[in-house]
């Protein structure tokens, strides 16, 4: 029977500590600000902090899965999501007027939020398998890879969900070394196509959100009243914050999704710009880190996975902050590790959990 | 065609990726600075107009809870409604000293100790800027007092709230259900749903029977008023309002008179009785004993009630009539017969020697008749009037457990009525292929020889029974058995009928049923098993009675009921329709540990069927029924405002009785 220390090695071996630690810093302030902006309910709280212990444990047990094993998985994975996002559009149940869910009789899921990991694995995936002789007509393959599931979520419509899908999987071929001119061609049309999405493909209330964007004070009761409050609560903050669980604007009810979409508002109210530095710093902290591992990775799948997981943690905090200070349309994201919510807490330190396997099991792997 | 077939050079390939990753993350941290570069424009150099901006935010939206829909008999009698009453409330955080106010209401409004240790605790778990109640329903005196010296007390308002009340108490605790405090649950199914907007501002949501049923229809929907308020929070006055739509009342088919005249006969049996109309299988009566006080529900139960309810052996929170499972016994005797005529397997002349048992071929193993000398000479009528199980065994075991399956299972057993309240349980109607999936075994003939008279596997509840017996009694028609009769919309004032809902048509062949039910109205007659209990009626009822086995008897032994515990005895079973040519009613009575069909259930149900087609009160009910009433009015007036806490109880606890 070997020693506990062992089992202890065989157990927490994977965990990068340094990220480890980063990442408990930012939950421990996810509590404080939980506290305050569920109006001082420890229920919310303790349940917040369930959420975590589950996501952790979840992050724990995939560091574990060497990133060979995740490669296998990485096609039926995408496969099995195509086929429920086809469920979903075949089937799904309607809720807010999005076809969203899939109902299995015993629990409803929503396909979407899975292939938020599925796409940038595919890729990763199939970049990697065709690296000895990659082409141009690949990175083809791959875009179309990328098209179909994004294609599905669109219709549904979840516009938020369908762009930030878009952008995991452009981060994989851009680390997968597509040619700067492609991406400059394909930044151009992007912007040139603007405008036909504007006329002939958003739906009303997209187009709303986004009017509402340049000039919130047109219907301050309406649409763009979340936006408005939010930016009050921000600015009104100051340097230093009315102290915790003092926001007025938070405590009285004017800001809407206190504990989700909306927690940065109370969280800067609160602490002011002081708190803001501090929390992108440990932002930037983690990303930096995330990026470092990322760059030792051994194998070109695990490179590229785990390199567009840090980016899209990135993605999630610039466009939640974004969003709530005014800078963005309001699209549905949550302000990752910190707001309320275990889907989106696990799905996150599952991620991590996959950046820091691919970075600690290298010996094994042959390149 | 040209190919670009590339050799990938591993060190300059990850030389590449390494560029790429620090392009990125250099491209992150720009982004955030840009971020930054906001927040600094926002917080510091607009940060006067902001401040002033937060300062000044006078127009909050608050919801306007619209008030519940009442749930009110087929006569109109209120079942649940609301009463509007005012409270005292204070927002600790804008008084000037708590302790100084508290102590200068004390004169002006009357403040029990009861109410002082009620707010302190409310005060330990409340949030920062909450109202919290510290006296409820006030006096008009006392109101008009406060109003003058209201100027004393900054952060004390009077609050009109309304509360919901349950007139009768226990006697419709399965029925009516009752409403409690929203919790997560309830807030995770609401979202599901896309409801959640419509609860802002609501607190309570109906956990049990029709309040939870009919849930969305006697919520009505929420307004929202757009408010100016101070700076502290405080509402100054109203700017707009969109006024919130009452819910819908609802009105049952059940009879609240019918309904106590059932209670009172089921006195402290534990048992359910159900009542139903055979012209649209409307809900008349349904009772299930013991019952609990739904007002003590309404703001939190605590925890001494929620101990009694739960800890007690008689399970009073469970409804008997539906979820409550038991052997249909002999009334399954009817359905039977039918069967065996319908299939061929009987004529009606047929008749069998009964000597007071029933051996499969081949087998020494008496199944035995509950007479120990038989019955004779009996034919098919008369198997039905004396209850002979000997007949049954014999039917059972030449059609055949499939096709007794099949055919009851066109009666509605083995499987829910569909009547509109939650958690009603399907019963059993066994089969050998039920058997093989729920213990993996194979089917014994045995088996089907004692699902003959309704015993081994076979269950029903007692409102399986009655929707069984008035398939008879309305020659064939399932109805589904619903609550619901009429509601009424608050916008227009319209009473719109519910429709009865015809799930299935039993075909019979008419003389057949013919035969069927001139068995049971004999059954009511002399020589019939029920004869004693029908004595005097002026009307036809046809019935059947049954008696059920709780435990089991050895080959050798007799029942003796004297010599068994009281939780062992038999339970009694009855059902019934009358006038049993022109039927208005069909009763089910089920009595736990009731001992017999005849003695017990029997009488039970002939009281239940006076008093709906007589208007005939049971003796005892007359003299006391006045001072019931008047007594549980009186009751109702002094009923405490219950504290505004969260249910010291999760509900999931509540909600899920055992099965």
């Amino acid at each position: 029977m070997p020693p506990i220390s062992y089992w202890l090695r065989r157990l927490f071996g994977h965990i990068d500590v340094p990220l480890l630690a980063l990442l408990i810093l930012l939950l421990l302030l996810s509590l404080v600000v939980m506290f305050s902006a569920s109006g001082e309910n420890p229920a919310k709280v303790v349940s917040h902090m369930v959420n975590m212990s589950v996501a952790l444990g979840a992050m724990l047990i995939i560091s574990l899965v060497p990133p060979q094993r995740l490669m296998q998985f990485a096609l039926p994975i995408y496969v099995l999501g195509l086929v429920l996002l086809l469920g979903v559009a075949l089937v799904g149940d309607i809720v807010n007027g999005s076809r969203r869910w899939l109902n299995l009789g015993i629990t409803r899921i929503q396909p979407s939020e899975f292939m938020r990991l599925a796409v940038p694995m595919m890729l990763a995936w199939y970049l990697h398998f065709r690296q000895e002789t990659l082409q141009r007509r690949d990175f083809v393959i791959a875009a179309v890879l990328l098209a179909l599931p994004v294609g599905f979520i669109l219709k549904q419509p979840d516009l938020g969900t369908a762009l930030l899908i878009s952008a995991s999987g452009a981060y994989v071929l851009f680390l997968g070394g597509l040619s700067w001119r492609v991406i400059l061609g394909a930044a151009a049309a992007f912007l040139a196509f603007l405008p036909i999405a504007w006329n002939y493909l958003l739906h009303d209330y997209q187009r709303g959100r986004v009017l509402m964007l340049l000039d919130p004070t047109q219907d301050p009761l309406g649409a763009g009243y979340h936006i408005i409050q939010s930016t009050i609560a921000i600015g009104s903050g100051g340097v230093l914050g009315k102290g915790w669980s003092s926001g007025t604007q938070a405590q009285l009810d004017f800001l809407p999704e206190r504990t989700t979409d909306f927690i940065f508002s109370v969280y800067s109210e609160e602490f002011g710009l002081l708190g803001n530095v501090v929390l992108l710093a440990l932002y930037t902290a983690i990303i930096w880190r995330g990026l470092h591992l990322a760059a030792n990775a051994p194998n070109l799948f695990g490179r590229l996975l785990s390199g567009a997981i840090v980016l899209m943690f990135f993605t999630y905090v610039f466009v939640n902050m974004g969003m709530v200070s005014g800078l963005l349309p309001v699209v549905g994201v949550p302000l990752p590790l910190v707001s309320y919510g275990g889907t989106s807490m696990v799905t996150v330190l599952v991620g991590f959990g996959i950046v820091m396997s691919v970075a600690t099991h290298k010996k094994l792997v042959k390149t | 065609m040209k190919n670009h077939y590339r050799l990938i050079n591993p060190e300059e390939e990850f030389h590449g990726y390494r560029q790429r990753l620090r392009i990125a993350g250099i491209g992150a941290t720009l982004l955030f600075l840009v971020l930054l570069g906001r927040f600094f424009w926002l917080q510091v150099l607009e940060y006067e107009r902001y401040q002033s901006l937060a300062e000044n935010n006078r127009i909050a939206l608050v919801p306007a809870v619209p008030s519940r829909g009442s749930i009110l008999d087929r006569n109109g009698a209120a079942l649940a409604h609301n009463f509007s009453s005012h409270t005292l409330e204070i927002t600790p955080s804008k008084t000037g000293g708590l302790d100084e106010t508290l102590a200068g209401l004390a004169d002006i409004v009357r403040i029990e100790p009861g109410d002082l240790k009620r707010f302190r605790r409310l005060l330990a778990e409340s949030k920062n800027f909450e109202s919290l109640p510290i006296r409820a329903h006030l006096t008009e005196e006392e109101v008009a007092r406060f109003a003058v010296n209201r100027f004393r007390f900054p952060g004390v308002e009077i609050r009109a709230r309304q509360f919901r009340q349950y007139p009768f108490g226990e006697s419709f605790s399965h029925v009516v259900g009752y409403i409690g405090r929203i919790n997560q649950k309830d807030v995770d199914a609401l979202s599901e749903d896309g409801l959640l907007a419509n609860y802002k501002g609501t607190d309570h949501i109906g956990k049990m029977g029709v309040e939870k049923s009919y849930e969305r229809w006697l919520h009505g929907k929420t307004g929202i008023e757009k408010v100016e308020i101070e700076s502290s929070g405080r509402p100054v006055r109203i700017l707009s309002r969109t006024p919130p739509m009452a819910g819908h009342a609802i009105y049952l088919h059940l009879d609240s008179q019918l309904q106590q005249v059932a209670e009172k006969v089921l006195g402290d049996y534990r048992g359910a009785i159900v009542a139903l109309d055979p012209a649209n299988g409307g809900v008349l009566a349904l009772v299930s004993r013991p019952g609990f006080d739904p007002n003590l529900f309404v703001d939190g139960i605590d925890p001494v009630n929620w101990n009694l309810l739960n800890n007690s052996p008689d399970h009073p929170m469970i409804n008997r009539a539906l979820r409550g499972a038991y052997p249909p016994g002999s009334t399954i005797k009817p359905f039977m017969a039918l069967a065996g005529l319908e299939l061929g397997y009987r004529k009606p002349g047929d008749t069998i020697v009964d000597p007071g048992f029933y051996s499969l071929p081949g087998s020494s193993h008496r199944f035995r008749d509950w007479k120990k000398d038989g019955h004779g000479l009996v034919d098919l009528k008369k198997s039905i009037v004396v209850s002979c199980d000997t007949y049954y065994y014999q039917l059972a075991q030449q059609m055949g457990i499939r096709n007794m399956h099949d055919y009851l299972a066109r009666f509605g057993f083995g499987r829910k009525t569909g009547v509109d309240l939650d958690g009603e349980m399907a019963g059993v109607l066994p089969s050998p292929e039920w058997k093989r999936k729920r213990f993996k075994q194979p089917w014994w003939p045995g088996e089907t020889v004692i699902a003959g008279i309704g015993q081994g596997y076979s269950l029903a509840t007692p409102m399986q029974l009655a929707v069984a017996t008035m398939i008879l009694a309305n020659n064939g028609t399932v109805y589904k058995p619903q609550l619901i009769r009429a509601w009424r919309d608050p916008a227009t004032g319209k009473v719109s009928m519910a429709a009865p809902e015809v799930m299935d048509q039993v075909q019979m062949r008419p003389d057949y049923l013919e035969i069927i039910r001139q068995a049971m109205v004999d059954v009511t007659r002399p020589g019939g098993t029920a004869a004693a209990s029908a004595a005097g009626a002026p009307y036809a009822i046809a019935g059947k009675t049954g008696t059920a086995q709780v435990i089991g008897i050895k080959q050798n032994e007799r029942y003796d009921e004297h010599r068994i515990a009281a939780r062992h005895r038999d339970h009694a079973l009855f059902v019934a329709f009358a006038p049993a040519e022109a039927p208005r009613i069909v009763v089910a009575v089920m009595v736990e540990n009731g001992g017999s069909g005849s003695g017990t259930a029997a009488p039970m149900a002939r009281k239940v069927m006076d008093y709906w087609l007589l208007g005939k009160l049971p003796e005892a009910l007359r003299a006391e029924e006045v001072e019931a009433i008047e007594a549980e009015m009186a009751e109702s007036d002094d009923l405490e405002a219950a504290p505004e806490t969260p249910a010291p109880l999760p509900h999931s606890e509540m909600s899920d009785a055992p099965d």
